[in-house]
């Protein structure tokens, strides 16, 4: 029999500290990409250039606004719990960083005699372990929300968690879909599961359903009352400047990889290719990263074009469209599997 | 005469069932398609921006920008006669002009007095182009320059001798179809 400890943690300990520094310096490398990626591509959809004057092409804008915001003076408000305050963009930039360490890039390869899986663990609850970290996300907004002692603050805390909570459920109904179809939560093993077909094509309306739900889970346009840059300058991190600001944009922006990053191994086959050509170990990660992009581009897209729904609208749709929706899609993926 | 029904002109507002959820998530749905669609055809049509301190916006050619004073371009003689009417014109006050007679040896322009200072102050001035309509000799005529920005306001008061100058670079002046 072979025990769980056997089943995933096969290798040395030194293996998984390196892929754990890889993963998280690479995504940590991606998001000032995906920073002016967006910036760039917003531009260009609003006619206009974007960003195009610090460095070529204006591609060091991110790496400028990096250094504006660490070299900027430390400040809290005088009402403000310190502590908590403190601890808040941590905790939102821990969850985030860590849902990235189950997203697989490849399988196991052997890298010497030694072998290593191609993520940074293959953890058997999968989607199950990302919903756990985002449910602790919200101790990051809510934090630092209450915690800034200003009452806006917290109304844009208040706003989140609720929109949080009320699409995490959708969200989480429209991959259980997929998990019933590839039979196994382990994503690894769903990705094994796409080998004839992507699960995009069986599972087209828990895709829709997954990604509009996304969008909402990680306050992006349409759905980003949480921040509404021009209501409530940025909700529930008001407050914060500098260093713990950059924080919650960066977890926001990882937050979008890691949906991008789930999307493409629940729908879009992970490291799969089409016809299943043998390409070399190294190509799966790009593969994966490309798909990834795909959705960023998607969620950039839809940020350019939608404009806010209003606060009831949102809700409405949360529990009134999407959530049936998700659960009828759940219902029939059950019936269709098991006779 | 009967008397005239209030109710008479109101026009009744129809008002289409408001669309349930599903019907509404089918809309929402095609609308969010045609905006996507409109966005990705604003990549393909380029921007539609000048990028400003290299390429200037081009003006009209009636834009009134900084004012020029202008010579004869045979004599090179100063149009100005200090006549102060555009100082007398101007609603804001800005000009200031001080005439001198003109001398056999020291001619300096086509009349008989001449302007020894003329200084127009445009932290002041609201570009009306009042002076220029009030000009009986042309000498004075709203330019195209409108990069007027200076650290301290003694330096945005303009002297005789900058006002005859020309401008450094040149404004581009807008195309007929443009």
């Amino acid at each position: 029999m072979i025990t769980y400890a056997a089943q995933f943690f096969f290798e040395p300990w030194w293996v998984q500290i390196v892929k754990a520094l890889v993963i998280f310096l690479v995504i940590f490398g991606l998001l000032p990409v995906v920073i002016i990626y967006e910036r760039k591509l917003l531009g260009r959809m609003q006619g206009r250039f974007g960003p195009n004057r610090v460095g070529p092409f204006g591609l060091l804008q991110p790496v400028a606004e990096i250094i504006k915001l660490a070299t900027k003076e430390p400040f809290r408000p005088a009402t403000a719990a310190t502590f908590l305050y403190q601890i808040a963009p941590a905790i939102a930039i821990l969850t985030a960083v860590t849902s990235l360490s189950i997203i697989p890039f490849g399988d196991v390869v052997h890298i010497g005699s030694q072998p290593v899986g191609l993520y940074g663990i293959d953890v058997s609850v999968g989607p199950l372990f990302v919903f756990a970290f985002s449910g602790i996300s919200f101790y990051g907004i809510m934090l630092g929300g209450w915690a800034s002692g200003s009452k806006y603050s917290l109304l844009g805390a208040m706003r989140g968690a609720a929109q949080l909570i009320s699409y995490e459920v959708s969200q989480g109904l429209s991959l259980v879909g997929v998990v019933i179809t590839a039979g196994t939560l382990s994503l690894t093993g769903i990705v094994h599961g796409q080998g004839g077909i992507w699960y995009i094509v069986p599972q087209l309306a828990g895709f829709l359903i997954f990604m509009v739900a996304s969008f909402a889970e990680t306050n992006r346009a349409p759905f980003d009352l949480v921040e509404a840059d021009s209501e409530l300058v940025q909700g529930y991190y008001t407050e914060y400047g500098g260093t713990p600001f950059a924080a919650y944009t960066f977890a926001e922006y990882a937050n979008m990889i890691v949906v991008a990053g789930l999307a493409t191994t629940m729908f879009l086959g992970g490291w799969l290719i089409p016809g299943n050509p043998h390409v070399p170990a190294w190509v799966d990660p790009l593969i994966v990263l490309a798909k990834m992009a795909i959705f960023v581009t998607l969620f950039i897209w839809v940020r350019a074009t939608l404009p806010r729904l209003r606060y009831d609208q949102l809700m409405a749709f949360g529990w009134k469209v999407l959530l049936p929706l998700a659960t009828l899609n759940l219902l029939v993926t059950a019936i269709v599997v098991v006779t | 005469m009967t008397p005239r029904d209030p109710a008479s002109d109101v026009i009744e507002v129809i008002r289409h069932p408001a669309p349930g959820p599903v019907a509404g998530a089918y809309r929402a749905f095609g609308a969010t398609l045609k905006g996507l669609k409109t966005t990705f055809a604003r990549i393909i049509e380029g921007p539609h921006v000048y990028q400003y301190p290299e390429e200037k916006v081009p003006v009209y050619p009636r834009f009134r920008g900084r004012h020029k004073l202008h010579r004869f371009e045979d004599t090179g003689l100063e149009k100005c006669v200090g006549c102060s009417l555009c100082a007398a014109a101007c609603p804001a006050d800005c000009i200031r002009v001080v005439a001198a007679e003109n001398t056999p040896e020291n001619r300096v322009s086509a009349g008989e007095r001449y302007a020894a200072v003329y200084e127009i102050n445009l932290s002041r001035c609201i570009f009306c182009g009042y002076c220029e309509v009030a000009c009986p000799f042309d000498a004075i005529t709203m330019g195209h320059e409108y990069e007027l920005s200076d650290y301290t306001r003694s330096d945005l008061i303009f002297t005789q001798e900058m006002l005859l100058a020309e401008p450094i670079e040149r404004t581009p002046l807008r195309a007929e179809d443009e």
